[in-house]
Order: structure tokens, then sequence, then C-alpha cells
């Protein structure tokens, strides 16, 4: 199997994955009794406002809900017409928000970008920090460096996200100066790009970046310094040891090529943690990226909102293990024939 | 026997614990399993430490009724925001035992809130096994007895008091019922669903194998807390708190299996090429019997190592669905719950002490870890 073949192959499993979540997703946004509208049109009911009522019923049927739950499903993706024909996600239709009155993808927007920007930017994090205090704590395990490491480490674990992230806003803001919620600064909302547009945005990703990929650097920083050690304790290192290699180009020369796989094959258990945690960290410093809005929509049974909201975090996810699973291949020739049976 | 200056005896024999646990027929290597494996783990101090901490926060939990000086859901109107109180054995330098001080409450016009002035001159000393609110101590007898309260005048909020003047110290023995068993009802669930599912697909093969090991990578390569917000969202808001609480644990527990079941999966393949299963199956014990009988029982040391590591995981998720206002909901009293109250940077600037339940959370989830760690390291107790 040649590099093409195998992106080709991993591109077809990643598109039936995709399948199966959304028949997961859409099952899961229908759980609740009732939808948004049938709420809606009970109370416009019950208050004698009629006109309401008429607005409610047309979207029902602009929307195809008054139709059975698997007509709806396909229509919703775009392999049946609908009402208007084809317009499903496939379409690039991503439906209606009855919370807000607007078409979901005026609301989603901006925050797509920005959800993409503040996950590249923790797994970045993760890297920068997890790469030299692993093989730090590795090389020198059972020193101070290699302790301190791990008692970080597992406060990272341990402290729940929401709360590492306000104590840093407040603390961050009172002696570092740093800004205090968003992603940029308000006059900048809604502008085009412009140089100090992106100088406010990378100002306002320190704290949340931290805040996100903190525990994911604990994580991955642990297994690399496990690895690492494994790969130490290994008689080619007491030989190259032996023949008088400086301790730093030994290191770098083969055990950390070693140790360096499963560090770049875990970015598939590392991706989903961290859209866990932007979600959850953006609810809390109210970050313009798509988790306050998802959050927003779940509460108000909003089901187009709610469902493309979630269809994109499981999107981002997938793509991201898919782009480090064919990085892992390019890195290490042994995978290339990668069937799991050799 | 030597004699050191300072007086010390020393063996000098030589000492070598390496060479002491290779050898052959040593009496203490003869012991039945689990024995080899507590003499291990007994080595492992801070694991040892998180063991006894977390079987008495577990033990406490049948009696934080008892153990908090007030109900959870108890107001004390005079008393909004109150500052953390401290326990003062000495007065005016003379030792008079634990006591507090009574507090007032005086409105703070320029900052529209509530100060506290507290009245030093007389000590208060605190009453034992006194009479307070009533509760059901390990849920079933009803009974008003506390350990210790405060004495009429005077309140004892050692953690201090929220916005609606109820104690965070007994909110937080109260969450400690919720918070610490979601995770173990959660792990219940996973492990049923991990060793089931993973027994089949690694005993069976084939088919089943194949489509379970799908399911499992769709379900690991998604993020877990969008899917947890969402079936929270789908839980019903006319529900009771237990029945909430039972969901909760349930959704926490149903998207975790995915990594034990691959877990045991792995293990099976391995373990079912072995002579002695081929020697139970010949003998025709059916496969739920191999299954149960010769197969688990290998690995389910390691199985609860890993579920102790999985835990924490649950007791954060619960704390951050409660926190979002998607989990357990008042009246009940978790962690998260009160945590939602610290939500604000407000809060956490003026009423510092509305965010001490962060505080059980990260001991708890430390606790676990270190634990899972002491426990993994000690399961093969002859290896070094």
């Amino acid at each position: 199997m040649n590099i093409l073949k195998y992106t080709i192959y991993r591109t077809m499993t990643m598109l039936l994955t995709l399948l199966v979540v959304s028949v997961m997703i859409f099952a899961i946004i229908n759980l609740p009794p009732g939808d948004y509208l049938s709420n809606q049109i009970a109370e416009l009911r019950a208050t004698g406002q009629a006109e309401g009522v008429a607005k409610a019923e047309f979207l029902r049927q602009e929307y195809a809900l008054d139709r059975p739950l698997w007509e709806q499903y396909l229509i919703w993706v775009g392999f049946a017409p609908g009402p208007n024909g084809f317009s499903g996600l496939l379409q690039g239709d991503f439906g209606w928000s009855f919370e807000f009155d607007q078409p979901v993808s005026d609301i989603v927007g901006d925050a797509l970008w920005l959800t993409v920007l503040v996950n590249l930017a923790a797994i970045l994090f993760v890297y920068m920090v997890a790469l030299p205090l692993g093989v730090v704590a590795a090389a020198r395990s059972k020193s101070w460096v290699d302790y301190s490491a791990a008692f970080v480490g597992y406060l990272g674990l341990a402290t729940p996200n929401f709360l590492l992230a306000l104590m840093l806003f407040y603390y961050g803001h009172k002696y570092l100066g740093l800004p205090i919620g968003g992603l940029m600064d308000p006059q900048f909302e809604g502008e085009p790009m412009s140089w100090p547009k992106v100088k406010s945005i990378l100002i306002h990703l320190i704290v949340p970046t931290f805040v996100i990929g903190t525990s994911g650097a604990a994580a991955m920083m642990q297994r690399l310094r496990a690895n690492l050690l494994d790969e130490l304790g290994k008689p080619y290192v007491e030989t190259a040891r032996a023949k008088g290699l400086s301790p730093a180009r030994m290191l770098t020369k083969y055990p950390l090529r070693m140790a360096f796989n499963p560090f770049v094959a875990d970015i598939g258990n590392l991706l989903p943690a961290m859209v866990s945690g932007s979600v959850l960290v953006s609810v809390v410093l109210g970050l313009q990226t798509i988790g306050p809005a998802l959050l927003a929509a779940l509460k108000s049974q909003d089901q187009f909102l709610a469902g493309f909201v979630l269809m994109f975090v499981a999107f981002l996810t997938l793509v991201g293990t898919m782009i480090s699973d064919l990085l892992l291949m390019l890195l290490d020739p042994r995978i290339r024939y990668g069937g799991r049976d050799q | 026997m030597t004699r050191l200056p300072d007086g010390r005896y020393v063996d000098d024999a030589p000492y070598d614990p390496q060479d002491d646990l290779q050898r052959l027929e040593r009496a203490d290597m003869d012991a039945p399993g689990w024995l080899l494996v507590w003499r291990k783990f007994k080595t492992h101090r801070l694991g040892l430490l998180s063991g006894v901490f977390l079987l008495l926060s577990y033990l406490m939990l049948p009696f934080a009724g008892f153990i908090a000086p007030y109900t959870p859901n108890e107001r004390n109107a005079d008393y909004l925001y109150s500052p953390p109180q401290m326990v003062n054995f000495f007065h005016e330098g003379r030792f008079v035992g634990p006591h507090v001080y009574s507090r007032t409450a005086i409105a703070d016009l320029e900052n529209y809130r509530w100060s506290y002035e507290e009245d030093r001159s007389t000590p208060m000393p605190l009453e034992y096994f006194c009479t307070g609110g009533s509760y059901r101590l390990a849920g079933i007898i009803k009974t008003d007895r506390h350990l210790f309260c405060a004495p009429e005048g005077a309140t004892i909020f050692l953690f201090g008091s929220d916005r609606l003047g109820r104690d965070v110290f007994s909110r937080i023995l109260y969450g400690a019922q919720l918070s610490l068993t979601v995770g173990l009802i959660g792990i219940t669930v996973s492990f049923i669903l991990g060793i089931g599912f993973g027994s089949i697909a690694g005993y069976f093969g084939g088919k089943v194998d194949w489509i379970i090991q799908r399911a499992i990578e769709i379900l690991r390569s998604l993020p877990e807390l969008p899917l947890w917000l969402a079936l929270s969202a789908a839980v019903p808001s006319n529900w009771g708190p237990v029945a909430v609480f039972f969901i909760i644990s349930l959704i926490l527990g149903i998207l975790d299996w995915p990594g034990l079941a691959r877990a045991v999966r792995s293990k099976f393949l391995s373990l079912r090429e072995e002579e002695y299963v081929r020697a139970a199956e010949m003998m025709g014990a059916s496969s739920g019997r191999v299954i149960r009988r010769h197969l688990l029982p290998n690995f389910v040391s390691h199985l609860i190592a890993s579920a102790t590591l999985s835990i924490p995981a649950m007791i954060l998720g619960e704390t951050a669905l409660s926190f979002l206002g998607l989990g357990l909901r008042a009246p009940a009293v978790s962690w998260g719950v009160m945590l939602n109250d610290a939500q604000n940077l407000a809060s956490i600037e003026i009423y510092p002490w509305t965010a001490i339940p962060m505080l059980p959370i990260i001991i708890v989830v430390l606790a676990f870890n270190f634990l899972g760690d002491g426990l993994r390291d000690s399961l093969d107790p002859y290896e070094q």
C-alpha cells in the first residue's frame, strides 16, 4: 500500500465514521420529547397569540419537522429532498436556528475558525511543553526536574479545567494585565483581518491555550517519559554509552526517535479531550467559539444549531486524527503497510 | 555485628534486595497472590496513603449528616456570604477549649455587600452531640444529633457561607455523597459494558469482533464532553434529583467503556490460545464458563487498577456537567453544583471561599490517581 492508497483508504473510513456519527448525533438530539417549535406552538396557544402560531407552523413544514424521524434525518444530511429540494449538510445548508431566528451558518460563522484556531494553539502548546519536559524528565529521572514536572502534571490532571480557567484569568489580569474574556478586543469584532486584530487575538489566546493544553500536556509528558525510560534501559543505549557518545547526542540519535512514534500517534487520544476542554473553557471564559452556542442550543432544544455544532466538533476531531495518522506513516516507514494483521 | 561510633548496630552480611527476590523457594514468596500484592503495595507510600484516605472518605459518606454542623439546604438569612470562621482555642492567652466568636452582619453601603464584625469579647464554646436540623443517618435513621454545632447566638461556618447563607463545609460533606458515588456507579456501568463487549470481541473474533472494534473506534474518536452535554440535555427537567443522579452516572459510564473493552479484548486474544483454555473447552465447558472462570480472573486485577484510574475522569465529568447546569440540579448537592455559584470572576475575587469545593475535587482526583498507580505497580509482585 503506498501513501496515496493509504490516504484514500483513510479518507473513506473517515467518511464512513462520519456517517455513523451523524446518525448517532441526530438520535441524541432528538432524544428529548418534543422539539423547539412544538414547545413554542404550545406556549403561543396557551397565551393566545395566533399570528406566532402560524409562523411556527410554517417553519415546522419548511424544515420537515412534521415528518417521521428517519425522513427528517435524510433531509437534514441532504440524502433526500426536503420541502425545498435537496438542502442538507451535504449541500452546505446547515438549517435554521429557531432560538436566534437566523440561519445556523450566520450564527456560527466566525466561531468555526476561532474554534479551529483555539484548538490548534492548544495542540501546539501541548507539544511545545510536553516534548522538552518529557525528555528532561526521562533523561534526568528521579531528579528535582522529574519530580516537579510530575507534580505539576498531576495537578494539571486533577484540577477541573473550568476552575483553572477562572483562576488564571483572574490572576493573569491582576498581575500580568492580560485581557479578560473573549478572543479579541471588542472593537475588532466583525472587522476584517488586520495586524492589530491578529495581535489582539494572540494576546487573548494565552490563557485559554494554557488552560486547555495543561491536562493534555501533562498526560503527554508522562507518556513520553515512560516511553523514553523504556528505551533508555535497552542494551543498545548501554553500547552507545560505552562507546563514549556524548549523553545529548546519544539521546537524540536513537532513543528519542523511537519514543517519538507514540507521541505522534497519541494525537488521536489527545484531540477529543482537547475539543472537550475547549468547549468547556469557551463557555466559562466567554470565547467566541462554538462552545457557548452548543450549550445554549442544547438547553433550548434548538436542534439544527445543536446538531450542526456537534457534527462540526466530531468532524474536527476525525480530520485531526486522520492527519496525525498520515503524519505517523510518513514518520515511521514500518507503519506503511499498516494492516493490523501483520 | 559491628557497632558504629554513634552506637548503632549494623549487620555485616551483605544486603542486596534484588538478590533476595530472585532466590527460589523463598518463604515469603510462597504466599498467596493477594498477600504478595498487598506486601508490594504497602511499599508504595503515596498509593497506600491515598487508599486509606479514600477508604475513610467513603466510610464517612453515610455519616456526613452527623459530622456536618448544618443541613445542606439550611439558610441563614442573617449570614449571607459570611467568610470562613476560625475555631480558636485560646482566649486572651488563656486556654478555654475550642470556641468561636459571634459575628454580626453590617450592610456595607459603599460596596453593596455584607461585611461582618466579630465580637471578640466573649468566647462561645462549641457544643457536642447537640441537636440541630434533622437528617437521615445513612439514609435510614431520622435524627437531629450533630457531632458539633455552634452555641446559641453564634455560627460555625468553617469554610464560610454562600449566597443563601448555607454552610459551605456542611455542603461539601453532603456533596461528597453524590460526587464520590457518581464515579462508582459510572465505573460499574462502564465495567459491565467494557468487559461484556471486550470479552465477546476477543473470544469469538470474526465479524462480531470487527463490529465491536469499529464501534470502539468511533466512540473513542469523539470528544466526550459535547456528547455528555447532549445526552444530559435530554434528561427531562421534571425528574427528581435521585433519578437525574442515576441517569447522569449512567451517561458518564456509557461513554467510558471503549477504552476498557479494548484492553479486555487484547488480553483475550492472547489468552484464548493458552493450553488451559483449550483443555477447558475440550472438557466441554461452555464459552460463558471459559470466559468467566478461566479467562477473566487472569486480569481482573489489572482491570481494577485501570478502573481506579478512570474514576477521576467521571468525577471531573460530573463536576463539569453540573457546573454548566446540565448535570445534577439543586436542591441536589454535589461539588459541581456548588461550584456553579463560583462561576464568575466577581465571586472569586470577593468571595473566594465559594470556590473551596475545588479542593476536595483536586484531592480526591489526585488520590485516585496515586492509588491507581500504586495498584498497577504492585499487581505483578514477581516483577522487579
